[in-house]
């Protein structure tokens, strides 16, 4: 029976790819190890082997052909002794990628956000962009990239440091391009060597510079943690005000897809438990960049948190010359009067998608992007629920000494009399992160989790 | 206990060459006289305070030690920068730090140089180039590393004196640092201040590789064992750094031989070594009576000499005075310099 050759997946966040190229006709023999095609992904141009023998019976997807989803037949190979009336005998396309490919099947079905970019589920305008601005649509990888780019242009102090950061052009290509404008000395790829490196920048910034240092994870900055905490952040005060550090330390926190315990922990908790950092965790492509910028200008040490499974979200972003996305303040994205729901970063995949489930049961939820979790917006939080009386928050960290603990907190100091139901709490569960599709899901929140949570604070 | 014992400090050589380091001017000679008394006096007076209780928490002194900054003090040009660990006092003063501001930083006073909000290990200069002052034991290699990166950024000729001790050479990040020092010839010196006792425990017990100027050698770097009770042989020593790193070659490493008189702090029990070990470095390579003796061979004056110990003996006592009448910080500063 003739062989389908499938779209591959060359990341754990890959959802689809562009058929660049193919270099077999139909035709042709086939050995295993052949190079029959190259992939495109937004991160990187990759070649696909041929694992079977044969000849190349038929090419299913032409090449140019954009957002091929990730296991779609691409091509059959007939092995020796078939001929093209065998091709008819191929699997259905959609029974053969079901059952072939359990794993890639599983991921389509993984908590992480298809397509929706955030911008689209947003009913409040943003405040920070004019009326009438003219918007761009980027991914958010774009979006970081440029206000990387632009902050540089405009001051010859930014620079950028980290592991793959120049020539590999980022191991999640964020700094793609960024080597080519501005050269080895501003864009500078380091040794594996963290501790080390965050040190550097610390001190480098301590002169006046202002480093934007790069870790592949947060969960490699670990290993940092002490420069980045009793040096970066502490400074400032134990020196009287004398010598402050303007540094950025950013790159992809929390869950990606797939890679389990030691590459999956949310560290929004962690940071924002430290007097002398801000922590900042956006969603939206807008606010990517526009808070970016105002890391790096800020003459505070940023923690910037990313996300790796957003990375290649599109959304809308304004085109203004310098758009700048104030630190500390949060924005409704949502309004409502039921329920308000509080969440950042990926958490607000779950908590947009619940606010349109619970709107069809006629919960009309308010829904707040928190931006910046230190320092915490607590005055959007608690007018909110003020006019609420409910609140849900949702976080992909666990739940002791989390982030919405603290919020909780914080309505029960300033709203206990305007609440209707005891803040709930959707987060991720008490476990490390498991690798097998089925528990990672399990370990992580879901929107239906939100929505159930939404419902038993409005007790319905 | 089998490891072979290091050359105690008073058997401290100097491994350049072998000869004596080059003679030092008479005004060089009052000048390294004057600089190491007063960290002397310095610390003298700031363990009388701690005793009565006018300086709390930990208190490092850098009695014995004194050659080692002030000889390379006497080496750098405007705009070098200096970091260190914790046992700071000494490279404040050197680097020309007010005695009361630092005194009174250690009294916790309105008037220190963090305002009172630091304390002993904790103190920074911008006007003079000291970058702290750091109280975890091997940060400031990394940061001082960065201090180095900086000028190379900004190309503009000067120099990270990056002090760390016998001790914190055995931290991780101290070879994190020297291997991108060395990748990207960065203009850093790694002084590396042997006093032989991490806390209590004596580097034979603590490295495998005892002679600490070859820490450098799986990076390249070149290193040096520099006897540190010898004002002049550490400022020939940091002239060779200085001018290594000024070229554009890269980091250097001087193992300076040193010794503690003092305990680790203030609460040592001092039972990881004789009271003879100490006594016999004393008396045989006090860093300060060297240079007063080859002062008195060279024919100055006792009196002159005198003079000196009693302006010295002036600033630590107006210090001192400073320090325990300085108010303490408005409880308003309980919240400032958290942001800027």
């Amino acid at each position: 029976m003739p062989i389908q050759v499938l779209m591959p997946a060359l990341s754990p966040t890959m959802e689809k790819g562009n058929l660049a190229k193919w270099l077999k006709k139909e035709g042709e023999t086939i050995k295993s190890g052949d190079v029959i095609a190259e992939i495109e992904t937004d991160k990187a141009t990759m070649e696909v082997e041929a694992t079977d023998e044969g000849t190349l019976g038929k090419i299913l997807i032409p090449e140019g052909t954009a957002d091929v989803a990730v296991n779609t037949p691409i091509a059959t190979i007939l092995a020796d002794g078939e001929s093209a009336a065998d091709l008819a005998k191929a699997p259905a396309p959609a029974a053969k990628a079901a059952e072939s490919a359990p794993p890639a099947a599983a991921k389509a079905e993984a908590p992480a956000p298809k397509a929706a970019p955030a911008p689209q589920a947003v009913a409040e305008p943003d405040p920070e962009v004019p009326a009438g601005t003219e918007m761009v649509t980027q991914t958010i990888r774009e979006a970081l990239r440029d206000a990387m780019a632009e902050e540089m242009r405009r001051d010859a102090d930014v620079f950028v440091m980290g592991e793959e950061v120049a020539e590999y052009q980022g191991a999640y290509k964020v700094t793609q391009g960024l080597l080519q404008e501005f050269g080895a000395k501003r864009v500078i790829d380091t040794p594996i060597t963290e501790h080390g490196f965050a040190g550097v920048g610390v001190g480098a910034a301590m002169t006046g510079l202002k480093p934007i240092v790069e870790f592949m994870t947060f969960n490699f900055a670990m290993q940092a943690i002490d420069q980045i905490i009793n040096s970066a952040a502490k400074t400032l005060y134990m020196s009287g005000g004398q010598m402050g550090c303007s540094i950025v330390f950013r790159g992809p926190n929390g869950a990606a897809a797939r890679v389990a315990a030691q590459h999956s922990q949310d560290y929004s908790a962690w940071y924002s438990n430290i007097p002398g950092l801000k922590v900042v965790a956006p969603f939206s492509a807008a606010d990517y960049k526009g808070l970016l910028k105002a890391a790096i200008r800020d003459p505070n040490p940023v923690i910037f948190l990313e996300n790796e499974v957003l990375y290649g979200h599109t959304g809308e972003v304004p085109k203004l010359d310098d758009f700048i996305i104030p630190i500390g303040k949060a924005r409704i994205v949502r309004s409502g009067s039921h329920v308000t729901i509080i969440s950042w970063s990926n958490g607000m995949t779950y908590a947009l998608k619940a606010a349109d489930e619970l709107a069809k049961e006629g919960i009309e939820a308010e829904v707040i992007d928190l931006r910046t979790l230190r320092p915490m917006d607590t005055e959007t939080i608690i007018n909110s629920v003020k006019k609420t009386g409910r609140a849900v928050t949702v976080e992909e960290g666990w739940a002791q000494s989390g982030v919405g603990a603290e919020i909780a907190a914080r309505i029960m100091e300033n709203a206990f009399d305007y609440l209707d139901a005891p803040v709930a709490r959707v987060s991720g569960k008490d476990v490390p992160m498991p690798y097998a599709a089925n528990l990672e899901k399990l370990a992580l929140p879901s929107a239906a989790e939100v929505v159930e949570a939404a419902k038993a604070v409005c007790y319905r | 206990m089998a490891a072979p014992k290091k050359a105690a400090a008073g058997a401290a050589q100097d491994k350049t060459d072998g000869a004596s380091p080059p003679e030092f001017t008479r005004e060089q000679e009052l000048k390294a006289l004057r600089e190491m008394l007063l960290i002397r006096r310095f610390e003298e007076k700031a363990g009388q305070l701690y005793g009565m209780g006018a300086i709390g928490g930990f208190c490092h002194l850098y009695i014995g030690q004194e050659a080692v900054v002030v000889g390379m003090q006497m080496a750098l040009k405007e705009g070098d920068q200096v970091i260190t660990g914790y046992r700071d006092h000494g490279h404040m003063l050197a680097t020309g730090m007010d005695a009361n501001g630092v005194m009174a930083e250690l009294t916790g006073r309105r008037g220190g140089y963090s305002k009172g909000k630091g304390g002993s290990m904790h103190m920074f200069s911008k006007e003079k180039h000291f970058y702290g002052g750091h109280g975890i034991v091997g940060a400031q290699v990394s940061l001082g590393t960065g201090l180095a990166f900086a000028n190379h950024y900004r190309g503009n000729g000067n120099v990270s004196v990056t002090y760390f001790g016998d001790g914190a050479a055995n931290q991780g990040q101290v070879y994190e640092s020297f291997n991108m020092a060395e990748l990207w010839k960065l203009p850093v010196i790694y002084v590396i201040e042997n006093n032989r006792y991490a806390m209590g425990t004596s580097v034979s017990r603590a490295s495998a590789q005892q002679d600490f100027s070859k820490r450098g050698v799986s990076f390249n770097i070149p290193g040096k064992q520099v006897d540190g009770m010898d004002v002049r042989a550490v400022k020939a020593a940091g002239e060779e750094a200085a001018a290594w790193c000024r070229a554009g070659k890269g980091p250097f490493i001087l193992e300076m031989q040193t010794y503690r008189y003092r305990g680790h702090s203030m609460s040592d029990p001092a039972k990881y070594r004789t009271r003879e070990e100490v006594e016999k470095v004393r008396h045989d390579q006090d860093p300060i009576e060297q240079v007063r003796n080859r002062l008195l061979a060279a024919k100055v004056s006792e009196a002159d000499l005198k003079a000196i110990d009693a302006e010295v003996r002036d600033i630590v006592n107006a210090s001192a005075d400073f320090a325990q009448h300085d108010p303490e910080p408005d409880a308003a500063e309980l919240w400032t310099d958290v942001y800027r």
